[in-house]
C-alpha cells in the first residue's frame, strides 16, 4: 500500500485514469443506473456511480475502494448508461494504475496445485490478466 | 566508429573497444581481447547453453541473441554476457506426479500470463517455437510441448525478455521428463531382454568372456558374426 | 458457409472438452464440419480494456493472421469469452490504422494484418449462415416438453457494438431452444454474470450470484440450463453442487452446452452428460455418456 501512497502527490489522477481509460467522467450525471443494474455491488464498498463521483472530485483515495477488483467486467453499466460512459474502463484504468506498479492483487505463487487443478485455464488466464502486471 | 582492416574487426565488450582477428567466434574474440571466461562457458560446441550472449550491431537498434561459442563475431558488435538466468525450478518427484492435462500449469501457473507476444522465440539461439511450445503447455498438450521443446539447451534467454515472467525452459523440461515416464510407448523388447537378464540367460556367456585371455578375445572378436 | 476456420480456445481441448465434441457432431450432422485454426495460440479470455495497451491485442491479431494465411474469411469460435475478446479486439485495432500498423510492425515474424477477417460465434453461423428451419428438419430425436432455461451471461451479448444479439431482450438462444422442440424458459438472471474469474481468488463471489441464476432458473420451472462459455459452466455447475443437498422436492437441473442439447436432438455424439439428464431424455441414444 504504501507504494500508493505516492499518488498523494499526483497531481493528474483523474487525467491519468481519463487517459488510460478515455473516457470523460464528467459525462456522469449520477442516475444510477450502473449501480442498480451491477451484479457485484453489493460487495463494493463504494458503490459504481459513487465512485466515478469521486473520480469526478478528482479524489485519489477511491483507489482504495475494493470496488475495482471487485468488478468483473461484466458490461451491465456500460451498456445501459444514458450517457454512454463506460464505467467498466474507468474500473479498468484504476486496476492498471496500481498493476503497473507491480502491485498485484492474486499472488501467483500462493495458489496451490490442487486449487490450479480444479479450475479451467481460461479462469486463470483471466484472472491473472485482471488482477497481475 | 569502427575500423575494421581485412584482418581484424572491433568488437565492444560492455563498452570498450577491441580490435580482434576477423573469423573467430565471439568467445574466441572475446578471449583474444584479454577476457577469461570464469562463467559463462562450457562446452564450447553449441550444446550447453552457458554462453548466452546478447549483442547488437553498431547504428542497430535491436538487440539478438546467440551462443558466444556458435556465433562469429562480426564488426561493430557490442557484447554482453548472460552466464546465469535466476529463474526459479519447481521442486516435484516425477515418480509422484499425476501427468494429467493440467500438470504443467499447476506447477508453473504464470504460464496462463502468455501473451502471445513471440519474445521469447525471437530470443532463442536454437531457432525454437518457443511460444507454441508455451501455448501447447496452456492447453495441456504435454506431447506437443516436449516435441517442440526439444532442442533446448536451457540457456536460459527466454525467460530473461519474456514480459509476463514465464520459465519456459524449467516447464518444457518437466514436459519432455513427463513426457518419457508417463507418455512414450515402453519398448517391448527392452522389457523382454531385462527378464532374461534377470533371468540369468548370458550369465554363463559372460563369465567364460571375463576368464579369457587377450588373444582368445581377439579371435572371438575377429570371428564375431556382423550382420 | 463462408471460408471459416474454428477457433478452440484453450479450455476446449482441455475442461470444456464435452462443448467441442458434441459441437464438432453437430456440424458433421449438417454438413459443414469444423476445421480447426493452424497454429492457433490464446485468444487472452478478457479484452484489454485501456486505450494504450497494444501487447494484449496481439494474441487477436496473430490469430487473424493466421486466419488469412488459409483463406478463411472468418474465424468461428464456441467459447463466448474467445468470441468476445477476438473481437473487440479486432475492432480495436481496425479502427484506427496507427494501431493496425504499430502492431503489424512488431510483429514483423508474421506478414502484415490486412483487417478482412471477421469473428463470429457458432450460433450466428447457425442462425444467419446455416438457419434454425434446416436444423429443426433434421431433428430426428424432438425434445418435446423439455423445459429448458437459456443462460446467456455476459460476453455473448455485451458490449452492444459486438453483441450477437440485444442485451437486455435477447432471443437467439430461446429460438434455438424451440428449433430443437423444447421449450424455453424466461427467467430473470438470464445474462447476469455468474461471476466469472472471481472463481480463483474469490470464490464466495462466484457460488453467490450463480446460486442467483439457478435458483431464478428452477423458480421458473427450468429442468435444464445451456450456456456456451466453458467458464460458466464451470462456476454454474459448482455453485450447483452446493446447492443440490438444499434443494427442495429433489428438485434437479440439468446444465449443460447448447451445442449438447443439439447433438442429443440430432442423435449425434454429445460428450459428457449429467445423470440428470437421463431422467430427462426417454431411451437413451448410445450417443449420451452420463456421468454423476
Amino acid at each position: 500500500m504504501s507504494a500508493l501512497m505516492e499518488l498523494e502527490h499526483f497531481a493528474g489522477f483523474r487525467e491519468r485514469v481519463e487517459m488510460l481509460s478515455g473516457e470523460n467522467v464528467f459525462a456522469c450525471y449520477q442516475c444510477g443506473m450502473c449501480t442498480a443494474g451491477c451484479s457485484f455491488a453489493d460487495e463494493m464498498d463504494v458503490l459504481p456511480h459513487q465512485v466515478i463521483r469521486q473520480l469526478q472530485l478528482n479524489n485519489w483515495k477511491v483507489l482504495e475502494s475494493n470496488a475495482k477488483w471487485i468488478c468483473a467486467s461484466c458490461l451491465n453499466c456500460q451498456t445501459r448508461c444514458p450517457k454512454g460512459v463506460d464505467l467498466s474502463k474507468l474500473m479498468e484504468a484504476m486496476r492498471q494504475i496500481y498493476l503497473r506498479q507491480q502491485l498485484d492483487q492474486v499472488e501467483i505463487t500462493q495458489l496451490s496445485a490442487d486449487q490450479i487443478r480444479c479450475l479451467p485455464q481460461i479462469a486463470l488466464v483471466a484472472s491473472f490478466r485482471k488482477k497481475t502486471g | 566508429m569502427s575500423t575494421s582492416s581485412e584482418n581484424t574487426i572491433r568488437i565492444y565488450v560492455m563498452g570498450s573497444a577491441y580490435e580482434v582477428p576477423r573469423g573467430l567466434t565471439i568467445m574466441n574474440a572475446m578471449e583474444h581481447a584479454g577476457w577469461r571466461f570464469t562463467r559463462g562457458a562450457g562446452c564450447r560446441s553449441g550444446f550447453c547453453g552457458a554462453c548466452s550472449t546478447v549483442y547488437r550491431h553498431e547504428g542497430d537498434y535491436r538487440l539478438r541473441f546467440v551462443l558466444a561459442c556458435q556465433t562469429e563475431a562480426e564488426d561493430g558488435m557490442y557484447l554482453v554476457q548472460l552466464p546465469f538466468t535466476p529463474a526459479p525450478r519447481v521442486s516435484y518427484t516425477l515418480a509422484e506426479l499425476n501427468p494429467d492435462e493440467n500438470v504443467l500449469l499447476q506447477h508453473y501457473p504464470e504460464i496462463a500470463r502468455c501473451v502471445s507476444c513471440n519474445t521469447c522465440t525471437k530470443a532463442c539461439p536454437q531457432d525454437i517455437e518457443v511460444m507454441d511450445y508455451v501455448q501447447a503447455a496452456l492447453r495441456g498438450d504435454i506431447a506437443q510441448t516436449a516435441s517442440l521443446s526439444f532442442d533446448c539447451i536451457q540457456c536460459g534467454l527466454c525467460s530473461m525478455r519474456c514480459p509476463a515472467d514465464i520459465k519456459h525452459y524449467h516447464m518444457a523440461q518437466m514436459a519432455r521428463r513427463i513426457y518419457g515416464r508417463y507418455m512414450s510407448p515402453i519398448t517391448e523388447h527392452l522389457e523382454d531382454r531385462i527378464a532374461e537378464i534377470e533371468k540369468g540367460v548370458y550369465e554363463e556367456e559372460l563369465d567364460a568372456l571375463v576368464k579369457m585371455t587377450r588373444s582368445e578375445l581377439e579371435d572371438i572378436y575377429a570371428a564375431r558374426v556382423v550382420e | 458457409m463462408n471460408n471459416t476456420a474454428y477457433f478452440p480456445g484453450c479450455s476446449l481441448k482441455a475442461e470444456a472438452g464435452d462443448y467441442e465434441r458434441s459441437a464438432a457432431a453437430v456440424m458433421e450432422a449438417l454438413g459443414q464440419p469444423l476445421e480447426e485454426l493452424e497454429r492457433w495460440t490464446c485468444c487472452g479470455t478478457v479484452y484489454s480494456l485501456t486505450d494504450d495497451d497494444l501487447m494484449h491485442q496481439m494474441a487477436t491479431v496473430r490469430n487473424l493472421i493466421r486466419a488469412q494465411e488459409c483463406g478463411a474469411e472468418e474465424i468461428v469460435t464456441l467459447c463466448s469469452m474467445c468470441f468476445n475478446t477476438l473481437k473487440r479486439s479486432k475492432v480495436f485495432i481496425e479502427q484506427d490504422a496507427a494501431r493496425l500498423e504499430t502492431v503489424n510492425a512488431f510483429m514483423d515474424e508474421e506478414p502484415d494484418y490486412e483487417g478482412d477477417v471477421e469473428v463470429v460465434h457458432l450460433l450466428e453461423i447457425l442462425r444467419d449462415q446455416v438457419g434454425f428451419e434446416s436444423i429443426e428438419g433434421r431433428v430426428t430425436r424432438p425434445l418435446s416438453g423439455l423445459r429448458v432455461a437459456p443462460y446467456y451471461g455476459c460476453t455473448l451479448l455485451r458490449p452492444r457494438e459486438i453483441g450477437i444479439d440485444e442485451p437486455d431482450t435477447p432471443t437467439i438462444l430461446q429460438d434455438f431452444i424451440r428449433t430443437l422442440w423444447a421449450t424455453p424458459v424466461e427467467f430473470a438472471f438470464q445474462a447476469e454474470c455468474c461471476g466469472t474469474y472471481q472463481i480463483v481468488d474469490a470464490p464466495e463471489l462466484v457460488l453467490e450470484k450463480s446460486h442467483r441464476i439457478l435458483n431464478s432458473a428452477m423458480r421458473a420451472g427450468a429442468e435444464i440450463m445451456i450456456t456456451s462459455c466453458p467458464l460458466c459452466m464451470h462456476n454454474l455447475r459448482l455453485a450447483y453442487e452446493e446447492l443440490r443437498s438444499s434443494l427442495p422436492d429433489k428438485r434437479e437441473l440439468s446444465i449443460v452446452y447448447w451445442t449438447q442439447l443439439a447433438a442429443i436432438a440430432l442423435e449425434v455424439e454429445t460428450g459428457e452428460l449429467p445423470t440428470s439428464m437421463g431422467k430427462l431424455v426417454e431411451g437413451l441414444p448410445t450417443t449420451m455418456e452420463l456421468v454423476p
